[in-house]
């Protein structure tokens, strides 16, 4: 078994009377698409490893470290949520500041302004969420995860509320800031095309399990047929063309 | 959902905490008192009236409040919002100075009596079980009106649209189940509350035919010092109390705080006439006894004795600590209260704090000189006292932030204080405002627990209102009056404000 990046070790994620195992292995580095119909334990995945959610049984290991009983801050995950990623009452750079400590002193450091820069909102560190767009937020918490500094970064549809001209400015952001650090990353998605567009391969979850990465282009040329009836004709016959 | 299951702490102790301060000096007054003799007939007769006053209070409340919150739904005008804010003034205006308003306009020498006269119809009194429904009335209508204008505005404005396409009645299928949900709410909510009533039975009540049990144990500790009657008194209403909670708990009492300003998208008609005389007259009901305390208090107030000044100061202080100290149990308990924290955050709605207040007396009397008890105990009485209002406000707030933003917080490593100071703080920060304001002009003008301890030198404003009007000075109580209301709201509006104000 491979020690490098994320590994699943026969794990077994319960909410509710919903259940959903996994064991798989995630190499350092890698985009990883996680693609499924609704319901089938895709938001599941994500909670449980960073950490929202205890397994009933299995390890989760990073680098061959077991990280299961470890909190959410703890762990070397972050994770962006599909809404409420910034506290509505902070401003930009307080919300980016909190990847340093609990403290809204870090706003004023320059490592913040720093990753404000990044992510193209340099002038707008001192605004509160709601007095910026819908796409400025997203940047605004994606400069947090940037901020934030962990090697496993989460995403469940973070940019689902976007426009498809702003969604594929920020698919294009992650890439060139996130892949290209060479952090691990973890997306939720419906399209296909953002698959294609991003992810080196692809973790199927459907059925109540998360089934091994597979190479993205292969698996979406060829899917399998539950995925095939998820996806439909039209979306495969749009994301390969 | 397992993971999120909040941490058992503080809030449990705090519960505790309440827990114990309701209950041991119950026990204390109930162990002092040694066997209870058997209950006179005057002991029955009070607790009939306490049962029945109550009901009638609840009743008329609850039909008074349909019409005036469907009239107030239903139609547009200028001031409205202002006009539902003023309305639920009575709910946190001083009793006595209630009281002092009503009879300004019901008494004797009223402002009713000064119109009815000249018409040859005979004078009305306030005084007595009438009179106690009626002020029971004045507090309770604007309650049930709040809690049914939140009903209504619950009610989707798809669902009258649909209604409206479908011809379907209105009221059978849409505000009568809002109704039918939310009536028995609001009647067991202000059962309970005229069930404990202290202060409006003690000034229109009394005698044998007008005496809540409240009062009934304030004269047997006051009069009396029978601690035996007290305690069985005490007992029986806590009894009636827990009773009915555990009703209200049945039927899920609605959130008391909504604001309920929502309109359905096209208004249903309605003759116009008859809901402006509603309007009207709710209005005057609720706003003639306010205004009748500010004019006939202005005369006074500039006049007060140096005595009433130093009681003013007494009362913000008491009233600023029991704020303090309730909004502290109150946010505790519901974080980190758990279950423990729902039976103890009711219980003070059963409690008498009269026999509370003795109890702690009885229990410290030797330790402790009583006049140098009468402010800590009224400061802490009125912090649980105001409790059940401050968790119910509090705890769905704090629930909410957590939904939201608990993960996000759990990521960022916010917990403890920095999860208070960055998350929880400024996300409950308006509903945190308004129950500091609420406790604030409650501890302001209660009259309660003070009345049975403090001398000259620890009287209270309500208190000191109270003493001169029962000494026919009638220019210093005016003016008293309108100093307590100034200080009450005045005290509801800077923190209610304070937890607006987005910086």
């Amino acid at each position: 078994m491979p020690t490098d990046g994320l590994t699943l070790d026969a794990l077994t994620l319960t909410q509710g009377d919903f259940s959903l195992s996994a064991d798989l292995t995630v190499p350092e580095g890698q985009t990883i698409a996680v693609m499924g119909p609704s319901g089938g334990g895709k938001s599941t995945l994500l909670s449980g490893i960073a950490g929202f959610l205890s397994p009933t049984s299995g390890r989760i290991l990073w680098n061959g470290q077991d990280i299961t009983p470890a909190a959410p801050a703890q762990r070397p995950v972050t994770m962006l949520f599909q809404e409420h990623n910034l506290f509505p009452h902070l401003t930009l750079a307080q919300n980016v500041g909190l990847a340093l400590g609990p403290s809204l002193k870090h706003a004023a450091s320059p490592k913040v302004a720093d990753a404000l820069s990044r992510v193209g909102l340099e002038t707008l560190g001192p605004r509160r969420p709601a007095e910026v767009s819908g796409g400025q937020r997203s940047r605004a918490a994606l400069a947090r995860i940037l901020l934030a500094g962990k090697p496993l970064v989460l995403m469940d549809e973070p940019f689902a509320a976007l426009g498809p001209g702003l969604k594929q400015d920020m698919l294009a952001l992650v890439d060139e800031t996130l892949r290209a650090a060479g952090r691990t990353l973890l997306m939720v998605t419906h399209d296909p095309a953002d698959a294609r567009a991003i992810a080196d391969q692809v973790i199927v979850v459907e059925e109540s399990r998360a089934l091994p990465p597979t190479p993205t282009a292969e698996l979406l040329d060829n899917p399998p047929p539950g995925l095939a009836s998820y996806l439909g004709t039209s979306a495969r016959a749009r994301s390969s063309s | 959902m397992a993971h999120r299951a909040l941490p058992v702490g503080p809030g449990v102790a705090a519960s505790l905490a309440v827990l114990a301060f309701v209950l041991v000096p119950l026990g204390a007054v109930a162990l002092r008192a040694g066997g209870a003799g058997m209950p006179s007939p005057g002991d029955w007769a009070a607790f009939r009236f306490t049962l029945w006053q109550a009901a009638l209070s609840a009743l008329i409340s609850c039909a008074l409040a349909v019409p005036v919150a469907r009239a107030l739904m239903r139609r547009r005008f200028p001031g409205r919002a202002l006009f539902i804010s003023l309305i639920g003034a009575p709910f946190i205006l001083p009793v006595i100075v209630a009281v002092f308003g009503l009879v300004a306009i019901f008494g004797r020498n009223g402002w009713l009596n000064a119109a009815l006269g000249p018409l040859g119809l005979p004078p009305l009194s306030i005084y007595g079980a009438h009179g106690v429904i009626l002020a029971h009335v004045f507090f309770n209508l604007p309650l049930a009106t709040r809690m049914l204008l939140s009903g209504f505005a619950s009610i989707p404005g798809e669902h009258w649209r649909l209604a409206e396409a479908l011809n379907l009645p209105r009221f059978r299928f849409l505000e009568w189940p809002m109704l039918r949900d939310r009536l028995p709410g609001a009647f067991l909510l202000i059962f309970l509350i005229c069930l404990t009533s202290f202060a409006v039975a003690l000034t229109l009540g009394g005698g044998p035919r007008a005496t809540t049990l409240e009062l009934a144990i304030y004269q047997a500790l006051r009069f009396d010092y029978d601690l035996g009657k007290a305690a069985l008194m005490a007992a029986a209403q806590c009894a009636v109390c827990l009773a009915a909670l555990a009703l209200a708990r049945r039927v899920a009492l609605a959130p008391v705080a909504a604001p309920g300003l929502g309109l359905p998208p096209r208004l249903p008609s309605g003759p116009l006439w008859l809901d402006a005389l509603v309007i009207a007259a709710a209005g005057a009901f609720l706003l003639l006894p306010l205004a009748a305390v500010v004019t006939s208090g202005l005369a006074g107030i500039a006049e007060l004795p140096p005595t009433i000044w130093r009681a003013a100061l007494r009362s913000l202080i008491v009233a600023l600590s029991a704020t303090a100290l309730s909004m502290a149990l109150a946010l505790l308990m519901a974080r980190t209260g758990g279950r423990l924290a729902e039976v103890a955050s009711a219980l003070p709605l059963a409690a008498s704090s009269l026999v509370t207040g003795t109890g702690i007396f009885l229990i410290l009397f030797r330790l402790i000189r009583p006049e140098a008890l009468a402010l800590p105990a009224t400061i802490a009485v009125n912090a649980v006292i105001a409790l059940p209002f401050a968790y119910r406000i509090l705890r769905p707030a704090l629930q909410q932030a957590e939904m939201n933003y608990g993960r996000l917080a759990d990521q960022l490593g916010l917990a403890g204080l920095a999860r208070w100071r960055l998350m929880l703080a400024p996300l409950a920060r308006g509903p945190i405002g308004f129950a500091a304001g609420l406790i604030g002009a409650m501890a302001m003008g209660d009259l309660g627990v003070i009345a049975l301890f403090a001398s000259q030198e620890q009287q209270t404003l309500p208190l000191a209102m109270s003493r001169a009007m029962g000494a026919y000075r009638m220019e210093e109580a005016a003016g008293a009056g309108l100093l307590l209301v100034i200080m009450a709201f005045g005290l509801f509006w800077i923190f209610d404000r304070g937890g607006r104000d987005a910086n």
